[in-house]
């Protein structure tokens, strides 16, 4: 199956046919006891809008691929560029900032601070990459309105549904309009009409072109996804 | 990182839990209160122990004269000299019998067998003045004068505690004690005295009857001076006194009144200063141990921060600026609780309340110090954190 890159796009941002994700020959070693090899020679190109399902089941590196995807964890060995940047090579510093501006991620359990209310939470994906502080809520309540929670702006997480807390994640994944999506069981924590819900926002940022890599052992996520790798005891093969 | 945002972010995380916030401030509450109290209250307390000390000590110079072979080294009437220099509010002149030799008085000269009535007291003659040195007043009756001493007349005045020795009661009968078997009216009782309260028990009498006891030469000199006078009436008294051969006279001048102060709130200070520091290192161990469990707590909101680009720093920030706050707030309270209670404390004892304005300012400053100090481990903690073990 080949790289597709979709050349729509993606706000504010010129057009780039680079692969958002190229991983090549990646390895990662825990040096525990007795050692343990999470990722064993990983090689993985994603193109540019590319949507992504990553499935395996439990203990095979999905976590340890998607935290080297996210530049929260380094390889052992092997390369990894990020939008056409060698990643493996780079200083923490720049790392950091390019985790901010880059990547916008989404979790199992939200991650949503109780005490703030949905706009807070969304805004809070700015303070750490630069961006002004004017217009900055602004741009948290478009990023609200892309996902469909315009009349939960000022509301406690508390008090959403599970599908709304979701899609406030996403909101806040999404500001700064990110390169990567990068998705750890994002419907793990919802019932099946909220999990359609979130796979309905999905394959509209897609369509807007929107690139997202999804970690998941639901069939009905991965069977949405354009592109579906499966990982065993570390190595990748494509589905 | 925009320190607005920083700023925001610590106050929320503050804000977040308000009833832990508050009970955290608690400890150093405590402790900046009982910093600000004590210091306070010893600034107070000291002050008033210094109002005293200055009033008593710090104007009180006594000149002593060695006995000389012929010529006296201080002339009764050197006094008058002496009292006209700028700063002296009294003197008298003082002839002592040697080792404070006393002598037998009785107050009248019927012996009556069944009870002591002689009383070995001290007699010494002094000059007029003497009531004013010696800070004391006449109880009864009055001291006598230049005229009594020009005419040598045999009168003494007693002191108080002499009165009561030796029945004195009442004056009007123009009483008469026996000094040494001769005879002497009272005219007056010497009292309340507040230097050399050791002459309460002692029979005075005038220079010129004096010498018939042996009291020829002045022995001492007792000076009161202005507040701030006695380094000055100090250096120019021997002069005065005896001119020519002042450096023979021996001047002992109060102990300085800035020294006097000092010792009495440095001890003061010292022991409530390692109260309230100790105070204030609990409630720092306070801060450090809620701060600590704050951020066990809130490690998947550190892994959130560090997806979102939030590097290691910024994360140590926001805790080392929630304990601050912590701090500064408990520091503010505890100082406004502290200057609330100086001020009780002082209208209770009557005191007017001493409180350095410098110190208002410093205790919140040191109650920010102490938050940041005790953030400083958790603050590391957090930051160290892996990010991809965060958000495990
Ligand atoms: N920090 C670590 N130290 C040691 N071993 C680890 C660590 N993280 C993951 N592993 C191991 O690596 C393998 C892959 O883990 P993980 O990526 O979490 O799998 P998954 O997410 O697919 O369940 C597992 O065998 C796991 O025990
Ligand atoms: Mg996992």
């Amino acid at each position: 199956m080949p790289d597709q890159v979709t050349e729509r796009p993606v706000a504010g941002r010129p057009i780039d046919t680079r692969p958002v994700i190229e991983l090549a020959d990646v390895c990662r070693d825990f040096p525990s006891q007795p050692p343990v090899r999470a990722l064993s020679h990983v090689s993985l190109r994603v193109g540019r809008g590319d949507y992504l399902a990553i499935v395996g089941p439990s203990g095979s590196g999905k976590s340890t691929l998607l935290n080297v995807l996210g530049l929260l964890d380094r390889p052992t060995s092997g390369h990894y560029r990020l939008d056409g940047t060698e990643t493996t090579t780079l200083r923490e510093k720049h790392r950091t900032r390019l985790r901010g501006q880059r990547i916008g991620f989404v979790f199992q359990s939200f991650h949503l601070l109780p005490h703030r209310s949905v706009v807070e939470n969304v805004m809070l994906a700015e303070i750490y990459t630069g961006q002004p502080r004017a217009g900055r809520r602004g741009r948290a309540l478009a990023a609200l309105e892309r996902v469909g929670l315009t009349h939960r702006v000022d509301f406690r997480p508390g008090r959403l549904s599970g599908g709304e807390r979701q899609r406030a994640a996403i909101a806040r994944a999404l500001l700064g309009n990110p390169s990567l999506l990068l998705c750890d069981e994002p419907t793990g924590n919802l019932d099946s009409r909220n999990t359609e819900a979130v796979l309905g926002l999905f394959d509209e940022l897609r369509a807007q072109g929107m690139t997202i890599v999804v970690i998941t052992h639901e069939q009905e996520v991965s069977t949405r996804a354009g592109r579906r790798v499966r990982i065993t005891d570390g190595t990748l093969l494509e589905e | 990182m925009d320190v607005r945002d920083l700023v925001g972010e610590a106050v929320a995380g503050m804000l977040a839990r308000p009833v832990r916030s508050a009970l955290t401030t608690l400890g150093t509450v405590l402790g900046i209160t009982t910093l600000v109290v004590t210091l306070g209250v010893a600034a107070t307390a000291g002050n008033q122990i210094v109002g005293r000390f200055d009033e008593l000590v710090a104007t009180a110079i006594t000149v002593e004269v060695p006995e000389t072979e012929h010529v006296p080294l201080v002339e009764w009437d050197a006094i008058d000299r002496l009292t006209r220099l700028r700063g002296v509010v009294s003197a008298a002149a003082l002839a002592e019998g040697k080792d404070g030799a006393n002598l037998p008085v009785r107050s009248n000269d019927l012996v009556d067998p069944a009870r002591v009535t002689t009383q070995s007291l001290s007699v010494l003659a002094a000059s007029t003045g003497l009531p004013e040195a010696l800070r004391g007043r006449m109880v009864r009756g009055r001291f006598y004068d230049a005229g009594h001493v020009r005419r040598g007349d045999r009168v003494a005045v007693i002191g108080d505690q002499a009165a009561r020795l030796l029945g004195v009661t009442r004056l009007d009968p123009a009483p008469a004690i026996f000094i040494n078997g001769h005879a002497y009216t009272v005219i007056g009782v010497l009292g309340d005295l507040r230097r050399e309260r050791n002459l309460g028990s002692a029979v005075i009498v005038p220079p010129t009857a004096g010498r018939r006891f042996g009291l020829r030469q002045v022995s001492r000199v007792l000076v009161n001076t202005d507040l701030g006078a006695a380094a000055l009436i100090t250096r120019q008294a021997p002069a005065a006194l005896s001119p020519g051969n002042g450096d023979m006279l021996q001047v002992v001048a109060p102990p300085s009144p800035t020294r006097a102060r000092d010792q009495a709130q440095e001890d003061v200070n010292a022991l409530f200063l390692i109260l309230g520091l100790v105070s204030l290192l609990v409630g720092a161990v306070g801060i450090a141990n809620v701060t600590l469990v704050t951020v066990m707590e809130r490690v998947a909101e550190i892994g959130l921060r560090r997806s979102l680009g939030a590097a290691r720093r910024h994360i140590a920030a926001q805790f080392l600026l929630e304990s601050t706050l912590i701090g500064l707030t408990g520091g503010v309270i505890g100082a406004s609780v502290g200057v609330v209670a100086v001020v009780a404390v002082s209208a209770a004892k009557q005191w007017t309340p001493l409180l350095d304005a410098r110190l208002a300012i410093a205790a919140p400053v040191a109650g920010a110090l102490v938050g940041l100090l005790a953030g400083l481990y958790p603050a590391m903690r957090a930051a160290r954190m892996e990010p991809a073990d965060a958000l495990r």
